[in-house]
């Protein structure tokens, strides 16, 4: 019903999300700054100074952990909110309606892009140097942006039926930074439990930079496996979720 | 040529359906069975050939609303088929995406990529648009500076850029000052004879009559009557007084 184009219309959701969210901020895209290295520090305080902790560069192996684990609760949490938010906009145009959690996704992720440029100079800034794994990082991260997207649609489409779907979405949130490695190494982990933990893509997002930024390692096959893997199914299910549910998005908008 | 076909078309809507929370959904879901859905529109079948400018008429909740947002596409029905072919563009999508904290520019931009336009083509109409609203230098300050005159100007320019094969006007065009209203009808007449289909909805029986050949008059609903623009309107007034008399005592 809509012959539109798609790409234009993306460029336009994503430039009018980021417009709008820094347009009176007199810091503007600074606060994406701001937040991790504060948070990197407090972190880097209570696990060094308070709580003993074995681990070098500490700073760098908390960023690991921050970086995607931040992205990924804003960009779900603004995902999840994206279908109800744009409310007028699903009772008047007939856009596809899979467009606004992806956009919505698309553009936090202009964070996540600074964020990584922080992650890296911190790295550098620790002399961990450059290896030729750090091609690997854009994959890595697609992969993160493949599963947010799949989990917006899946939290965004339900939101519309049962509008309390979001604090459920901050709860798992608060879960989730304590269940991913943030500030603690997997090797703490007892065995049974560890390989579960890989069965989450922002677990293993994490690990994964940390092998290849601290260790100068390659990324072990099985984890990369196990978050493509993850993540691409994710993001099927998230759009077959959504194609079922939007449907009816109109009657309960 | 049909452009606008609806087969036996049924749309209802659960009343119950707004502001859900996960306690009223799980006791819907216990206890089954879809009590309490509201008709909006009831085996409505009817065509309207390429080039038909046609008035909708009917009370509010007479399900002219539900009509349209089945035309345009946004929900599907419940029972029976709507096809339509063609770019539809409808006023009472009059700028949607909005955002005050946006330039005029920008809002153009956005509303452009919303109704469908290509960036090519909103490149193009862009300076066209830009003239058309007659915003002037206000173009390039946030939407939140704009009179609502100046911001229903701004939205119907986009509109009309769109091209539509088929244009769906409703009460809208009672906005703006009259220099603008007569360039709204203008660019509406304009659209009539270039052989585009019009789609009318109006409370006013009186424009409906002036500017289509064919109305459809819907009540609760039902599509009453069918048929010349005419012919439809005065019996729609005559039943509207008729109610009016049996409402008194």
């Amino acid at each position: 019903m809509w012959h539109g184009d798609y790409l234009f219309l993306l460029r336009n959701l994503i430039l009018k999300d980021f417009r709008t969210r820094y347009r009176n901020m007199s810091l503007g895209v600074f606060w994406s700054l701001v937040n991790p290295l504060v948070m990197m520090a407090v972190l880097t305080f209570v696990f060094t100074k308070i709580f003993a902790n074995p681990m070098h560069k500490f700073p760098v192996f908390v960023l690991c952990g921050i970086v995607p684990f931040t992205f990924f609760s804003q960009a779900w949490a603004s995902g999840t909110t994206s279908i109800i938010e744009n409310a007028q906009l699903i009772k008047r145009v007939p856009v596809p309606r899979e467009a606004l959690p992806i956009a919505n996704v698309l553009g936090s992720a202009i964070h996540l892009f600074i964020q990584v440029g922080l992650l890296l100079a911190i790295a550098l800034a620790f002399r961990t140097g450059i290896n030729w794994y750090w091609l690997w990082l854009p994959a890595l991260w697609m992969c993160e942006l493949v599963f947010v997207c799949g989990c917006a649609l899946v939290c965004g489409a339900l939101n519309v039926y049962v509008r309390d779907m979001r604090y459920v979405v901050e709860s798992a949130c608060t879960v989730l930074f304590w269940v991913v490695p943030i500030f603690y190494d997997i090797s703490v982990v007892p065995a049974k439990y560890a390989e579960i933990y890989q069965y989450n893509p922002i677990a293993a997002l994490v690990l994964a930079l940390r092998t290849i930024l601290l260790e100068a390692k390659a990324p072990r096959g099985p984890l990369l496996i196990k978050l493509f893997f993850v993540s691409f199914s994710m993001f099927v299910l998230g759009w077959a979720v959504f194609r079922r549910l939007r449907r009816r998005f109109y009657d309960y908008l | 040529m049909e452009v606008i076909q609806f087969a036996s078309v049924t749309k209802t809507f659960s009343l119950h359906s707004e502001r859900m929370l996960m306690r009223g959904y799980l006791s819907r879901l216990l206890k089954r069975g879809n009590s309490g859905r509201f008709v909006a529109l009831k085996n409505i079948s009817f065509s309207i050939p390429q080039g038909q400018t046609v008035g909708v008429v009917g009370l509010n909740g007479a399900g002219k609303s539900t009509l349209l947002s089945l035309v345009v596409g946004l929900c599907p029905p419940d029972e029976g088929t709507v096809t339509v072919n063609g770019r539809v563009a409808a006023l009472l999508q009059l700028g949607a995406g909005f955002h005050p904290d946006l330039t005029g520019a920008e809002n153009v931009y956005m509303n452009a990529a919303l109704l469908g336009l290509s960036a090519k083509k909103t490149a193009q109409a862009f300076d066209s648009i830009v003239e058309f609203s007659g915003v002037g230098q206000f173009i390039q300050e946030p939407l939140r500076t704009y009179s609502s005159g100046m911001y229903v100007r701004l939205a119907f320019a986009v509109a009309v850029h769109v091209e539509p094969d088929i244009l769906i006007v409703d009460e809208v065009l009672s906005v703006g000052d009259q220099a603008f209203q007569q360039k709204c009808t203008n660019k509406i007449l304009e659209f009539k004879q270039q052989g585009k289909t019009l789609l009318f909805v109006s409370h006013s029986a009186h424009a409906v009559q002036d500017l289509c050949e064919r109305a459809l008059w819907l009540d609760h609903g039902e599509l009453v009557m069918d048929g010349d623009a005419g012919e439809v309107v005065s019996a729609y007034e005559g039943q509207g007084r008729l109610s009016v008399g049996k409402g008194r005592p």
